[in-house]
């Protein structure tokens, strides 16, 4: 399990920076969303994955005892998810008002705040 | 000392930022809650500046969950200076944004964002948990990113893509640290990591942590090869937005990093010869690009990312007195750059452009406000007794006792080819006749009186502090060593937050 999402975080991070090298301000923000999402498993991944062992402390005991699945980072990815939420729908905004402005996707387009005086 | 005082400053930025909401379209109110509100501010961070001087170390754990498993805030002579140069700052640009923004950008709610900004800056600064910090330059970027954008000029919104986009990579750059530093240790807490980073021996994937902090922190701090997203996108925004731009948003990757490179990294030589290489390029590429502009925000933007260098490389040569003149170079750099970039929006709002070739003849028609801004760029260059003099002296005395030779020469160009640009761009604007292809729209004479005051108060608000910084340089010695001392010897900071001498396991209770 754990090989399988390291793969996937790989493959995350790889295509979202890949995506973000583009000229297309599409694919920019389709890489941001992976890489945002890669950042996420790889937290996940990081906490240390328990099967089946919810982190609930039983009747009869006062603390938890052996192992049990850390709640923590699910509840940094609940927190990274809502902020690259709003970041994300900020950014896709954003994207569409440079779009109607410019009428065009090719990054290398966007050079007007360098070349003006 | 545990003292829930220190939340007051987050508080009441948030009261004001949310009681602007309710005034979405009365520009008039906005303005006068903007300004209240921000002297409130001001008044709390003072209070809380004094008693932290006064105890050393306050602390507040939010929902009285104890440290390492609740969220902590932690005031020390480090974040509650920071604060209250915020509070400064916030103030004086808070009273030229009532003149110096136009209404419809009010309208579209300039100020409520505003305070969101100052209030994501306080939480920032009073942090202690690095997960609450990631989520505070959250707040920050977010507001940011609109503040950029608002009003949806061309330029704007292209510099707008740039900005959002190297920013969220920061962000992602800093979760992914947060993630192996978690994996590591377990433990999110800064005075925790601490203790625990003792105990790891991977040390190998430590400095590997460490430097993906210092890339997340080094693009929001707008360092060598990471910063060219800055001056092309800072000049876009009106000026008082990029006022606190370039006053405290790169300041507070600063911040991040020193925090970081302290208490929970020491850095090796390896790093260290990596923040002095990478800072002396920082120097050079930041002075460099000032020469090439002849527009003046444009110029100042460079300026900001050359200046950076300087802070850079007081931490890594990373004795107590480089990072005593890193910190004294900071409270300076905060205060002048936000000036710098208020001086640039009144010459605008006089003649109308930024551009050098087109300027002229302005110590002619206002020798007083002249020399007003005279101050603000002597200061910048480092004249003495002038407040950007004294922190150099600590850094060019520590590059002799490291023998950072190479650092030392990048200080020296970058302090002169400052001098250069700014002499020239003096020359230009100030001296130079008048041209005569001037458009000759002087808004600013045009103004009442109540509007020049609101435009030139804020300035005169800076300029007496950066005089004070540069009169009283003594005390501001004693704080910044006293500051950094602190942040080498964390073990009171420690101590303070985590409770004396108690070791907390998940079986005690």
């Amino acid at each position: 399990m754990e090989l399988l999402l390291l793969i996937l975080v790989g493959v995350l991070y790889a295509t979202g920076i890949f995506m973000m090298l583009r000229r297309s301000m599409v694919k920019l923000l389709i890489g941001l969303i992976l890489l945002g999402n890669g950042a996420n498993m790889l937290i996940f991944l990081l906490g240390g994955i328990t099967r089946g062992k919810p982190p609930i402390i039983g009747d009869a005991d006062k603390v938890l005892t052996g192992i049990y699945a850390d709640p923590v980072p699910q509840s940094l990815i609940l927190t990274a998810i809502v902020i690259s939420f709003g970041l994300q729908s900020f950014a896709i905004v954003l994207l569409k008002r440079v779009h109607a402005l410019i009428q065009t996707d090719d990054l290398n387009d966007l050079n007007t705040p360098d070349t003006s005086i | 000392m545990i003292d829930r005082y220190i939340i007051l400053p987050i508080i009441a930025q948030m009261f004001t930022a949310v009681l602007l909401i309710f005034f979405w379209r009365k520009v008039v109110v906005q303005r006068i809650i903007s300004v209240l509100g921000s002297l409130v501010v001001l008044v709390l961070s003072i209070g809380l500046f004094s008693k932290t001087w006064h105890w050393g170390y306050l602390v507040m754990q939010a929902g009285n969950w104890k440290a390492p498993f609740g969220i902590t805030f932690v005031s020390d002579a480090f974040s509650s200076t920071m604060v209250l140069l915020t509070g400064f700052s916030g103030l004086a640009v808070s009273m030229y944004s009532t003149v110096g923004i136009s209404r419809q950008r009010i309208q579209y709610g300039f100020f409520p964002i505003f305070h969101f900004l100052l209030l994501g800056l306080n939480g920032a600064f009073l942090a202690g948990d690095i997960f609450n910090l990631y989520v505070w330059f959250e707040v920050i970027i977010i507001s940011s990113f609109v503040l950029m954008t608002l009003g949806g000029k061309k330029p704007q919104v292209e510099g707008g893509i740039k900005y959002v986009t190297l920013n969220l990579l920061a962000s992602v750059m800093f979760l992914t640290a947060i993630a192996i530093l978690y994996g590591l240790t377990g433990s999110l807490n800064m005075a925790d990591l601490s203790l625990k980073m003792a105990t790891i021996h991977n040390k190998g994937l430590i400095g590997v942590t460490g430097l993906l902090f210092f890339i997340g922190f080094g693009i929001k701090s707008a360092v060598f090869p990471l910063y060219f997203w800055l001056p092309s996108s800072y000049h876009t925004p009106p000026s008082a937005i990029a006022a606190i731009f370039g006053g405290l948003l790169t300041k507070v990757g600063i911040y991040a990093l020193i925090r970081v490179y302290t208490l929970i990294f020491i850095p090796d030589t390896f790093t260290k010869n990596i923040f002095l290489i990478i800072a002396s390029l920082t120097l050079l590429t930041g002075a460099f690009g000032a020469l090439t502009k002849r527009n003046m925000r444009m110029m100042f933007s460079y300026l900001i990312v050359c200046h950076i260098g300087y802070l850079l490389g007081g931490l890594g040569m990373y004795t107590t007195l480089a990072l005593a003149g890193t910190i004294f170079y900071l409270i300076h750099d905060i205060i002048v750059k936000t000036t710098l970039f208020l001086v640039s929006g009144l010459i605008y709002k006089i003649r109308g452009t930024m551009n050098m070739d087109e300027l002229g003849g302005l110590y002619e028609d206002y020798p007083k406000l002249s020399l007003l801004m005279a101050i603000v760029f002597f200061s910048l260059v480092g004249i003495p007794p002038l407040s950007g003099f004294w922190p150099k002296i600590y850094l060019f005395r520590e590059t002799f006792t490291t023998h950072s030779w190479y650092l030392l020469v990048a200080m020296i160009l970058a302090s002169l080819l400052t001098l250069y640009v700014i002499a020239k761009m003096w020359g230009d604007v100030f001296w130079k006749k008048k041209p005569a292809i001037e458009k000759s729209t002087d808004d600013f004479a045009a103004m009442n009186w109540r509007s020049k005051f609101m435009l030139v108060a804020p300035i005169a608000l800076l300029v007496f502090i950066s005089l004070y910084i540069g009169f009283c340089a003594e005390r501001i010695n004693v704080l910044s060593e006293r500051i950094a001392n602190d942040l080498l010897h964390p073990k009171p900071y420690i101590e303070a937050v985590m409770g004396p001498k108690e070791i907390i396991s998940p079986q005690s209770n």
